[in-house]
This record gives structure tokens, sequence and C-alpha cells, in this order.
């Protein structure tokens, strides 16, 4: 039904013959239909994770529901369009597709092997060319069907923007629930599109500013357990953590670097906060920064020999970059009001960061301070973090009041596409991963 | 052009991942807490000792009775640590309570108002605690005795979104033990 509207639409728009492409910093380019019919079995097989044939279905609503929520393109089924057969995957019915207003066509399979893991196959077609543009094969454990629907949206969405991929990846982030002044705050993990959602901990202490590993088998995060504001490295697959540098002073606002073998920090002593690197394995701290101002915060450029951070030391925040081992700061903003949080994209070419002056607002500007555009404009948005491919910037808005509720919220960098991201509490400090390996 | 499907490498250690969290983390939502062990000592100035009662020496309910009604706190200008007059005489206040039960050790909680982002509010928060240690210390309270902590704005006393409630946000509060 939904399908056929769209054909109505796109029987004036649709251009004949041009290669399909989706300029992902161009505003308002979703017109893109891309089909996404339930991807068929040769024989239904039962799974831990369900049928073959069920599963074939919820791959492709996590694909349409992907490139749905990059909000480049128009998604349709797999509800309420036609059922392919399996016969049919590797050979499209491109008249049909064009027919009824489709650009794009996603199609696969899901078969289930002698071992017990599931192959799911993914294939991308340009409808009005008649011609296959790309196709892949993932083999995964069942329970990681999701997994192999997230390759299949990131191929899709890599060969028609030319950008690198981000939807196989994760998220940890604060869930919070209560009052405003008596917050609780857990720390939490989800998948890119908020599936798979696990809290880490249970809520006792105040947990504030997680990151992941690059490897994604620890947590850095900073926690006031037994009123000792410290930096813990949290152990996902033990479950294990430890306190990342033994110290009175607290400690807070950590960071790994893009190799996983150091983590920045901040510290305060007698008042004053300087930024430290100290050995992922543990061990001396390093003291980066020196100004009798608050230096804080840090993100690593993505080959690790620059850091952007925050100062006040001219009187308002700002933001600086620095080499790693801390010398050559230099000051890379210059408007009114304050910046805050910056953070280097994955792609070294722009820092996020929050935008003081009235509403805090999400803004990108160049390494060297230029070009800055802000995305996004509400009473207070903060802490942008970058999606993989440095094409998304999630971050969370306060409401104002007296409830002061905070969700993580996404933004496209062409700042038209925002969006909430779902989460089973309120949420703050998103910090998206790499592309899982 | 039939090609095979290509075999992406297996996902074993994410698989070994996802096994370990499942073990870990709850199912279901942990229940709240009774008592928020985390949320600091910040006991919002009440000085009511309440009829009948006897007030320990040298206790918190003794401090808040003899500093005076919300004087365990000084507040701040935004985005400023300084203290001033005003703020002077309630530490100085504190600290002749504090010379009197020379083996008490205080905590001073530092706090920021909303408008400001989480980390920098930290680090705000660690100045205004310390602005208050360093005087009560100019005052001879050795600063051994004294510990401080950031709350940044995880712990507002007043909940509004105005200049009221943030300025009496911005705050460093002198905490004894129960």
């Amino acid at each position: 039904m939904k399908f056929m509207k769209f054909a109505f639409l796109l029987a004036f728009a649709s251009p004949a013959a041009a290669q399909l492409h989706v300029d992902v910093t161009a505003e308002g380019a979703e017109d893109m239909v891309v089909a996404v019919p339930v991807m068929p079995t040769d024989h239904p097989v039962d799974t831990v994770a369900g049928t073959t044939a069920a599963l074939g279905r919820q791959v492709a609503e996590v694909v349409a529901g992907d490139l749905r929520g990059s909000g480049l393109f128009r998604p349709v089924g797999p509800s309420g369009v036609r059922e392919i057969g399996y016969g049919e995957v590797t050979a499209p019915q491109f008249d049909y597709w064009g027919g009824n207003g489709a650009n794009a066509l996603v199609q696969g399979s899901v078969q289930a092997g002698a071992d017990g893991q599931l192959t799911v196959g993914c294939y991308l077609y340009d409808v009005a060319l008649k011609q296959e543009l790309v196709r892949q094969g993932y083999v995964v454990g069942p329970r990681d069907w999701r997994r192999a629907a997230h390759k299949c949206a990131d191929l899709i969405y890599s060969r028609l923007t030319g950008e690198s991929p981000f939807f196989d990846s994760r998220i940890a982030y604060i869930a919070e629930s209560g009052p405003k002044d008596k917050r609780v705050k857990r720390l939490a993990i989800m998948d890119s599109d908020g599936a798979n959602h696990r809290f880490l901990t249970n809520g006792q202490s105040v947990v504030l500013s997680p990151r992941f590993s690059p490897d994604y088998k620890q947590i850095v995060y900073m926690s006031y357990l037994g009123n000792r504001p410290r930096i813990y490295v949290y152990d996902i697959g033990t479950g294990r953590q430890r306190v990342v540098t033994e110290s009175v002073n607290q400690s807070f606002a950590p960071r790994f670097s893009p190799d996983g073998r150091w983590i920045l920090y901040s510290m305060s002593v007698g008042g004053n906060t300087d930024i430290y690197r100290v050995s992922a394995q543990g061990g001396p701290s390093q003291r980066l920064t020196t100004s009798p101002g608050i230096d804080v915060g840090g993100s690593y450029s993505p080959d690790g020999t620059k850091i952007v951070f925050e100062s006040d030391r001219s009187g308002k925040q700002q933001i600086y970059v620095m080499n790693a081992d801390g010398s050559n700061q230099n000051r890379i903003s210059f408007g009114g009001g304050a910046y805050a949080t910056p953070e280097w994209s994955p792609r070294g070419d722009l820092i996020a960061f929050t935008r003081i002056a009235g509403n805090f607002r999400i803004g990108v500007m160049s390494p060297s301070g230029g070009g800055e555009r802000l995305l996004t404009d509400s009473w207070q948005d903060e802490a942008p973090s970058w999606s993989p491919n440095g094409r998304v910037i999630q971050f969370f808005r306060t409401s104002q009041g007296r409830s002061g509720r905070s969700n993580v919220w996404q933004v496209d960098l062409t700042g038209t596409h925002e969006r909430k991201i779902p989460t089973p509490l309120d949420g703050s400090d998103p910090a998206w991963g790499p592309i899982l390996p | 052009m039939k090609r095979n499907l290509l075999t992406v490498a297996a996902v074993a250690a994410s698989l070994a991942l996802t096994a370990g969290c499942a073990k870990k983390a709850p199912e279901q939502l942990p229940p709240p807490p009774e008592t928020d062990t985390s949320t600091g000592a910040d006991t919002g100035g009440d000085t009511s000792g309440g009829v009948g009662t006897t007030v320990l020496p040298g206790s918190r309910q003794d401090f808040l009775n003899a500093v005076g009604q919300g004087r365990d706190r000084i507040f701040f200008e935004t985005d400023s640590y300084s203290v001033d007059d005003q703020d002077r005489a309630i530490l100085d206040t504190q600290a002749a309570w504090l010379q009197r039960y020379p083996n008490v050790r205080v905590t001073i909680e530092g706090h920021a108002d909303e408008r400001g982002t989480r980390e920098y509010n930290l680090a705000l928060g660690d100045r205004r605690a310390n602005a208050a240690k360093n005087y009560l210390a100019s005052r001879g309270i050795s600063a051994s005795r004294m510990a401080v902590i950031s709350w940044g704005k995880e712990r507002p006393e007043a909940l509004g979104s105005d200049e009221s409630a943030w300025a009496q946000n911005r705050r460093a509060v002198t905490v004894i033990p129960q």
C-alpha cells in the first residue's frame, strides 16, 4: 500500500538511467526509493533465533530501518511490498519494481548451514539500469543475525553514497531515571539502532562519560563509587573493573587513544584541572597541560598525533589543539560565547563541539578552526560523539525546567536529519564506537 | 555473473563478547537503590534539631545549629569561584565551630548550575570547593581535615531552569559526617 503511494510520486521524479548516487552533504536528499522485500529462505530451518523464514523478514526490517534512520533514503518494505521467491533473489523482476516506483532494490536470502551458522546474502540492484551494483554474504551465528543485517545496510549505504559504513557499531551511554536532584545513572550499551540494549551498572553510584576501547572489549568511564570520583576500566567480557589511577584527586573525562594504548583524562588538583595521559595498562601518568585555567576533556586525532581539548585559560571555554605529548598548544575557536566538548571526527576533517551562546548547540569546524557550522538549535544540546564514518553526530538534549530530562539524539552533517534515539530510559553522554571488528 | 556469496570472517570475538555480557548484565532493570549512597551528604541546611532530641557536640546537627540556617554553604556568581565578604563571614562561623572540634573531618562539596557542560562543571565545582577549603585553611583549619568533592551539575539543590534556581545551585557546601 505504502509502496504504491511512492510509485505515484516518483512517476514524475524518476530520471532515466543516471547512476544511482546519494550525496550525504546535500540537504533534503531522501528521495531515493529503496525497495526492501522480505529475504526468502531456500527451506525454513529452526535456529536458536527463530526460523530462517522469520529471520528473513527481520533482517529486511533492520536493513530498511537503518536506511531510514540515516535520513538519506526512502526505504519501502518489507511490510506492504510483494514477497519474492528464492530463485528471484539473483534474478530480480526489474520491470515490476520500476513500475512501482523503486529506484534501488535490496534483495537477499537467509539460509542455515549444517554447522548451525546463518548465511545472509545481500544484493543491491539499480532498478532503472537493471543492473546489480554490489553483493555480499555474511556468515554469523543465528543470535548475531542483526549484525548481518547491519552489514548489509552498511554495504548499501556505502555503495550508494561513497561513504564509509557505520551501522554495524555500538553505542555506550548513560541511562537516566529519577528526579533531577537525585538522578539515577547507569552505564549502558546498545547497538547503533538501539537494539541489544544492556545495563552494565545498577545505578547505586553516579556514573558519567563512558568511552569504548577501539576493540570494544573495555569501557572507560567515571564513577562516584564510594564517594570517590575516579576513572574505571570495565572489562565487558569478564564484568571486572579496575581503577585507572590511584590518587586522592578527582579524575574524570576519560578517553581512549585511537590505538587503545593510552587513556587521556582530566584531574583536579587543588582547584586546578589539567589533562593527563596514562598507559591503558596502568603506570605513571604524564601531565600534558599546565595552564592555571581549567584544561579539560580532549579527543585524539584519528592518527593519534594530536589532541583537541577545551580550556578557559583565555577567560572563557575555548577549543585548543596540541600535540599528543602536550607540546605546541594553539587556540582554534574565536567566536562569541564559549566552546566546549570538542571531538575529533574519525575522518580527521572536522571537530564537533558544543557552542554556548544563549542556547547550547552542536556544531563543527575544521581542525584549524575555520568553516564553523552549527547543526542543531535547542535549549541545551551537549557533548557530540561521531559515527564511525564521521557523517553523523550523536549528542544529548536536555529539556528546560524541573524535569530536566535528557535524551540521546543524532543529526547528520547537513543539520537537516535530526532524530531521537529510542532508549528504554532517558539517556545522556552517548559515545559511539568504531565499526565492529 | 554467478559468484558464490563471499564469506565474511566469522564473528567469534563478538560472540564471546556477547555471551560474556549476557551473564554479567541483569535481564531486567535493576531495582532502584533504597538509599542513594552516592548522593553525598548535602542535607539542604535543615537546622531543626527536633523536640526532645539531644544534639551530640561535634555532630552534623551541632554544626548546622551553630552556623545557622543555610550557612553551611556559600554561593557563587556564574562561572566564578571567587569568595566575597558575605561568603567569608559564613566561612568564619564554620571555622570557629571546626576549631572547637579539631578531630572532626569535613567534606566540601562543590556544585555548578545546569547551564554549563558536564565535564567543565566538574572542574568548576572543584574550583569552588577548593576556594572554600583554602579560605577555611587560611582561618587555621588544617587542610588534612578537609576533603573536597565536585558534583558539577549532577546534584542541583533547586530544580528550576531560572536564575534563582541556578544561583542556589552554584555552591560549596561544608558537610560534617552524621
